[in-house]
């Protein structure tokens, strides 16, 4: 006992590894981020053309998405890392890992956002389209802002599976958080490596754990009062209109796993 | 199901006998709608001229509505004609959204944009549909809200609203597009029963404003206070027209007679 104390929670190799660390955890946090906003830009795309009436549109999204969320992740790290280069694709290693992320993270962002977008009710569309609106219009100015307050504790979930699948990269020797404490570890055989990547993973999830659930007790408390929102949901996403956003609905329960 | 291919050759079909030869806003010729096997509209003629009010009555099921959402193309029929002032909306290439610019249609369940005030909500399609300045959008949806008895609520949510309310908002927001006629699906539905007097007098004050109007309802002593015109509709057809003086107090067709004996 006293040896796995000494190994996996000694101080200070704790402190020593810290910068290492840290150093690993900001490549984590850039994979994730433009993973994320890959995700959320291709999702989008991919939900629209996944409720679209016509079968043209709609079978390629579809035939998408099962592919990316069919196949394991790391498969599709795997892949790319050794088939990019024979199409003469030559990315870096964080670049690849980010278009890799990105790709598999748009295919579940997409399911969210076509469960956002059909949870608003029909009648939303209707009367859009009655004053005379085009459908992109009805979509833009009326569906999606009131799609973003129900999808964004799911994506925010999805965000921090995200985080944490940043890890896979280690394997393809992006220097991130787990590939940098596994080397420390390596060298000098001393586990605390690990447990302080551990540490800094649940310092960068736990915050936005948090957050969902606030933004969910928000959403369900909007429900009640519909007042407008002075906070950042409503700056941050009214949609760019001049319109202020007030109204929320329930968000939908987390659903994807990876 | 494929449209009728002589539908552009069957305009001559008579349709109307009490055409008063003011000008038609919306004509509708055997119009046909069919859900599968079920045939929900069975040859449906029908003229609206400027400044009627017409309303439109008939045990649930009867097709009213189906009508009504054919008009604006919120249903596609499967055959017959609807012109809307002379324009055949039904044509291969007819411009839908222009048309609906020109009919406004009220829903049962009112269908506000729950992220937008009151004010945005009625700025809304003006705003992005008819790009027209700001300003002069705000001002005609102050009109049109003070129209419907709601100056004081301009910048609150729908959701804070009562049901009736909400409803005059949307009558509001319909208006706002400046439409040729206005289209009512059963708005008083959903309504608690004592708010629906403050809708039925919104629209009552629209009607003697000039307003030409569809009225689909079941409020029938607003159908014969305010309409011009009342239609009886069964089973997909209407059954009998007349005044609504004539139609309610004087029916000349059974089920006409049989359905007014179930509601007066």
């Amino acid at each position: 006992m006293q040896e796995f104390i000494r190994l996996w929670f000694n101080y200070s190799d704790l402190k020593e590894v810290l910068p290492v660390l840290v150093e690993g955890a900001r490549i984590t946090v850039v994979v994730a981020i433009a993973a994320q906003a890959i995700g959320v830009a291709g999702g989008l795309v991919l939900a629209l053309l996944r409720i679209s009436k016509l079968k043209i549109l709609r079978l390629p999204a579809i035939v998408y998405i099962d592919l990316f969320r069919g196949t394991p992740l790391i498969m599709q790290v795997l892949i790319a890392y050794t088939a990019l280069p024979l199409f003469g694709i030559n990315l870096d290693a964080i670049t690849t890992g980010i278009v890799v992320m990105g790709l598999n993270t748009a295919a579940y962002d997409a399911e969210i956002l076509r469960a956002g977008i059909e949870s608003i009710h029909a009648g939303q569309m209707e009367a859009a389209r009655s004053l005379g609106m085009t459908y992109l219009q009805s979509m833009r100015y009326v569906i999606l802002p009131q799609t973003v307050r129900r999808v964004l504790p799911p994506l925010t979930n999805d965000f921090i599976i995200l985080i944490k699948d940043t890890a896979i990269l280690s394997i393809v020797a992006v220097p991130e958080l787990l590939r940098n404490a596994k080397e420390w570890v390596g060298w000098k055989a001393r586990f605390s490596g690990y447990t302080g990547a551990a540490l800094v993973y649940l310092a960068m999830t736990l915050p936005l754990t948090r957050l969902v659930s606030w933004m969910e007790r928000r959403l369900s408390m909007g429900e009640a009062d519909h007042a407008p929102q002075k906070g950042f949901l409503r700056r941050m996403f009214s949609f760019g209109s001049d319109e202020g956003s007030g109204t929320t609905g329930k968000g939908p329960r987390r659903s994807t796993h990876r | 199901m494929t449209r009728a291919p002589d539908r552009h050759n069957s305009e001559e079909v008579p349709i109307d006998e009490l055409s008063t030869g003011r000008e038609s806003i919306v004509r509708i010729v055997d119009l046909h709608k069919q859900f599968h096997q079920l045939q929900v509209l069975k040859g449906i003629n029908l003229e609206v001229e400027r400044g009627d009010v017409m309303v439109v009555i008939g045990p649930s099921g009867s097709g009213k509505s189906t009508m009504l959402r054919c008009i604006n193309r919120l249903e596609e029929s499967t055959s017959g004609h609807i012109f809307i002032e002379g324009d055949d909306i039904m044509a291969p290439g007819a411009n839908v959204n222009a048309l609906r610019q020109k009919v406004g249609i009220v829903f049962q369940s009112f269908n506000l944009f729950p992220h937008l005030t009151v004010l945005g909500n009625v700025m809304l399609a003006p705003l992005k549909v008819q790009r027209r300045p700001k300003g002069q959008v705000e001002e005609t949806a102050r009109r049109n809200l003070e129209r419907v008895g709601l100056s004081d609520k301009v910048d609150v949510y729908p959701a804070q609203l009562s049901g009736g309310q909400q409803q005059r908002v949307a009558i509001a927001r319909a208006l706002a597009m400046e439409p040729d006629i206005m289209l009512f699906d059963e708005v008083t539905s959903a309504l608690d029963p004592e708010l629906v007097k403050e809708v039925l007098d919104a629209m009552k004050e629209l009607a003697q404003e000039g307003m030409t109007m569809l009225v689909v309802t079941h409020e029938m002593g607003f159908a014969k206070e305010v309409g011009t015109w009342a239609v009886f509709m069964d089973e997909g057809v209407i059954v009998e027209r007349a005044e609504p003086g004539e139609l309610f107090d004087n029916p000349k067709n059974e089920r006409t007679k049989s359905f007014l004996s179930k509601v007066l």
